[in-house]
């Protein structure tokens, strides 16, 4: 039964990360507006990327930032 | 959904572009960390994902518009300025071009995100977490786990168990230890004090290799009671978000004319008795004034409940609340806002409160039964079991405590608040916002219903009741009625159907009427008195009047419009088995007229608020529990005097305040189907109760007998739990049918032209 002293702590941890990701995302305002991200989904501009440098990050600024 | 359309519509069709309007909006822009203005607005009409978008995509167009975001369960947007001096009202009137009624949210209270809620869904899933890894492990040691094995399973349990309740068992302890404190015993109590006990218990069992511990029941106990006490908590913060939405009606500063004659915006706490305040038409009356220049009608319907407008001039005194409608007015502030008659009314409101704070929910009368009769059990239960083992406390100890786990009140915990919530979502589907899950179990218990007249059985917009014969008199009417904003003027336009006749240099009186040249020839419409001065006017006429110079004149006669469903309402509310009564401050003819309409035998008019409150009262005293529905600052009182209460959207601030429901649909069936919801909810939570008891029944005389281990206990409270949750969702069920009324179609008034 010596592997429970491995297996227990891996559950543990295991546990506590999704406790930790949870607390994050709530910090992050992830549930503030439940049914507004659902439809939201739907209706995202799709915003076609010119290139991969800095043109495009500014369209994220606008459209996510908090 | 729509929230308040039509008085934001009313508001926004008058005064948008009003000096007080653009000041208001521009007072509600805060100075964020990176020194940028943010605004928040309330509107309404954010319903799906499409108007989110659409609000989005015309916010974020602007150049002066940062970032924009619309939260739609909130149905409000977030918009952060390019500087802290950004003018939020140019995106107001963006939104209003694409249909979208907005309000700035001003008071720091309605923009401050929720920390309980926040707080109760970390309890959860800290209380989650520990509940399942505790029960993992338990599962091991019922599957046979014995020796070092299991007290290293029943060690990491404890490690888990110990931080777990204390954090998440907090809300429940504060709860418990405050009525303690005041001498009461609610439903926490015994849920506290069983939680408490099986982690000391199991701590004890622990230290000592012994075979039972109950961490898992505790932690499953604590996870179920979360989950129900958060969605509670969700259910109110939904509704108080939704009326906080609505519209506000009463304005939160005033122009203050300064000695050159030029305006400056004020907020109402900075303005001092002996100011002159300018009021345009479209506003209402922020404070107590004494009219120095200007003449005006006044709309009081929401202040003392009388329907029709009043003429008002220089030395007439007018109350806070009213709506100015036709001409700008100078007053001299004659009251601070603390002693302005709103503010009488507000704490006449939470004087009449005090009575109401005596209700004992139900959950908590049970309480009261319940936990004495449980303690004294397990009390009877150790002194048992020591004489029957002849000194061994601890076992007897040790049984005591199982009967007091076993019987923690969790099934009767969940009884009450899942059966509300479930209530809550319907009424919300048919348009009824409800404050507190305690006033829907007062609504089971009324047994009378009394209703306000103005606003509240009518709609508060006159109607024509007789059309003259002559066709030159009724489009000549018509032709100076659509050139004035009175109601009574609008009433006949929209009454009369003839094509107006043209009116040349027409001229508006305030207070008194219209007055136009109609192909040549003088002409008036407006009071009896005033119409006199040009035309022959019958004696004893009634107002309004309409004549052409030198000719008989013709008296309109205008009736109120009764509200959508009125009839139907009260009918439904008699065939009920209730008494219904009309409690108006209007005219004795007035409500006379609409009582005889609905078939209404006992009328009270002419009220004041105190009078309301008296009647209320008389009624409570003799065992009666009074509904009250009501709209105007004058019902206020009155609305939290009765035993329960409820409100249209279009009320006055201080009746939505003080309404335990808010109906957002323009029709008065709310207040029977509210009624009905009300009676199933209260049916299902007996049934809970019944359900709760009859496990209690089986479980309580095996922990007496000592035979409850905690794989039974376990069993047996998640069983109970899932049993009383899947009851209260039948409530959804029967709702089903009334779902299919639309609750977003709320009939729009005509925008005043």
């Amino acid at each position: 039964m010596t592997i429970l002293i491995i297996l227990i702590p891996v559950t543990l941890s295991m546990g506590a990360f999704g406790l930790a990701a949870f607390f994050w995302s709530l910090r992050n305002g992830q549930y503030e507006d439940l049914s507004g991200d659902a439809e939201r989904i739907l209706h995202d501009d799709d915003v076609p990327l010119k290139s991969l440098n800095s043109t495009s990050r500014m369209i994220v600024t606008k459209e996510t930032k908090r | 959904m729509v929230f308040g359309h039509s008085a934001a519509e009313e508001r926004s069709g008058t005064a948008a572009g009003s000096p007080l309007n653009l000041a208001q909006s521009r007072a509600a822009v805060r100075v964020d960390d990176n020194g940028r203005g943010r605004c928040i607005l309330s509107v309404p009409g954010i319903k799906c994902g499409a108007c989110v978008a659409k609000v989005e995509r015309a916010l974020n167009a602007r150049d002066d518009v940062v970032y924009a975001r619309a939260n739609l369960t909130l149905h409000q947007a977030t918009i952060v300025l390019e500087g802290p001096d950004t003018d939020p009202m140019p995106m107001i009137q963006t939104l209003a071009a694409l249909g979208y009624a907005a309000t700035p949210v001003q008071s720091g209270a309605d923009t401050a995100p929720d920390p309980t809620g926040k707080g109760l869904l970390r309890a959860l899933a800290v209380a989650g977490f520990g509940a399942m890894n505790i029960m993992l492990l338990s599962v091991g040691v019922w599957s046979g786990a014995d020796g070092q094995t299991r007290e290293t399973f029943h060690l990491v349990s404890a490690l888990i168990a110990v931080p777990v309740v204390l954090y998440a068992g907090q809300p429940f302890f504060r709860s418990a230890v405050s009525a303690l404190r005041r001498r009461q015993l609610n439903m926490d109590v015994p849920i506290a004090l069983a939680v408490a006990l099986a982690l000391v218990l199991s701590l004890f069992e622990t230290v000592q290799g012994g075979d039972h511990v109950f961490f898992d029941a505790a932690v499953t106990l604590l996870f179920f009671l979360l989950t129900g006490r958060y969605f509670d908590h969700l259910m109110r913060e939904r509704a108080r978000s939704a009326v906080s939405g609505l519209a506000k009606l009463s304005p939160r500063g005033a122009m203050l004319r300064d000695e050159d004659g030029s305006l400056t915006y004020a907020l109402l706490e900075s303005i001092t008795p002996g100011m002159t305040l300018s009021i345009a038409p479209g506003e209402r009356v922020p404070l107590d004034l004494e009219i120095l220049s200007g003449n005006s009608d006044l709309d009081r319907s929401l202040v003392t409940g009388e329907s029709m407008a009043v003429a008002i001039g220089p030395g007439d005194m007018i109350e806070a609340g009213a709506l100015n409608l036709t001409g700008v007015i100078d007053g001299r502030v004659l009251r601070s806002s603390d002693d302005s008659f709103l503010a009488q009314m507000i704490r006449m409101q939470s004087n009449a409160e005090a009575g109401r704070a005596n209700y004992v929910r139900i959950a908590d009368r049970a309480a009261r039964l319940y936990a004495p009769v449980v303690h004294l059990l397990a009390l009877i239960t150790f002194i048992g079991w020591m004489l029957v083992t002849g000194g061994d406390w601890q076992t007897s100890l040790f049984i005591a405590i199982s009967v007091l786990i076993i019987t923690c009140p969790c099934a009767l915990g969940l009884a009450v608040p899942v059966a509300h919530v479930v209530a809550a979502g319907r009424l919300m589907r048919m348009g009824v916002l409800m404050k507190d899950g305690a006033a829907l179990e007062r609504m089971a218990e009324i047994d009378h219903v009394v209703f306000d007249k103005t606003g509240t059985l009518t709609t508060g917009t006159p109607r024509l009741g007789n059309i003259p014969d002559d066709p030159v008199m009724r489009s000549g009417a018509k032709a100076l009625a659509v050139r004035s904003g009175h109601p009574a003027a609008r009433a006949i336009a929209s009454g009369l159907h003839d094509n107006p006749s043209d009116v040349t240099c027409h001229t508006e009186v305030p207070g008194f009427g219209v007055e136009g040249l109609i192909e040549g020839r003088r002409a008036r419409l407006g009071r009896a008195e005033w119409v006199a001065e040009i035309a022959d006017v019958a004696a004893g006429a009634g107002s309004p009047a309409f004549g052409f110079e030198h000719c008989p004149s013709v008296s309109f006669d205008l009736a109120e419009t009764l509200r959508d469903g009125a009839i139907e309402a009260v009918t439904d509310m008699k065939n009920a088995g209730f008494s219904v009564a009309l409690l108006s401050g209007d005219m004795e003819d007035r409500a006379k007229a609409v009582a005889t309409a609905l078939g209404i035998d006992d009328i009270h008019y002419g009220a004041t608020p105190a009078d309301k409150i008296d009647i209320l009262r008389t009624g409570l005293r003799g065992g009666h529990r009074p509904l009250m529905v009501g709209d105007g600052l004058n019902d206020a009182a009155a609305l939290a005097a009765a035993h329960v209460s409820m409100a249209p959207s279009t009320a006055s601030d201080a009746g939505r305040t003080a309404a335990d429901f808010v109906f957002l649909r323009d029709t008065l069936d709310a207040v029977p189907d509210t009624w009905k919801v009300a009676r199933d909810t209260a049916r299902i939570v007996r049934q809970n109760f019944a359900l709760a008891i009859a496990y209690n029944c089986i479980a309580i005389p095996l922990a007496v007998a000592g035979l409850v281990t905690p794989l039974i206990a376990a069993l047996a409270m998640s069983g109970s739990s899932i049993i009383v949750i899947g009851n209260a969702l039948r409530l959804n069920k029967a709702g089903a049918r009334t779902r299919e009324k639309p609750a977003s179609h709320v009939k729009r008034k005509e925008t005043p032209a």
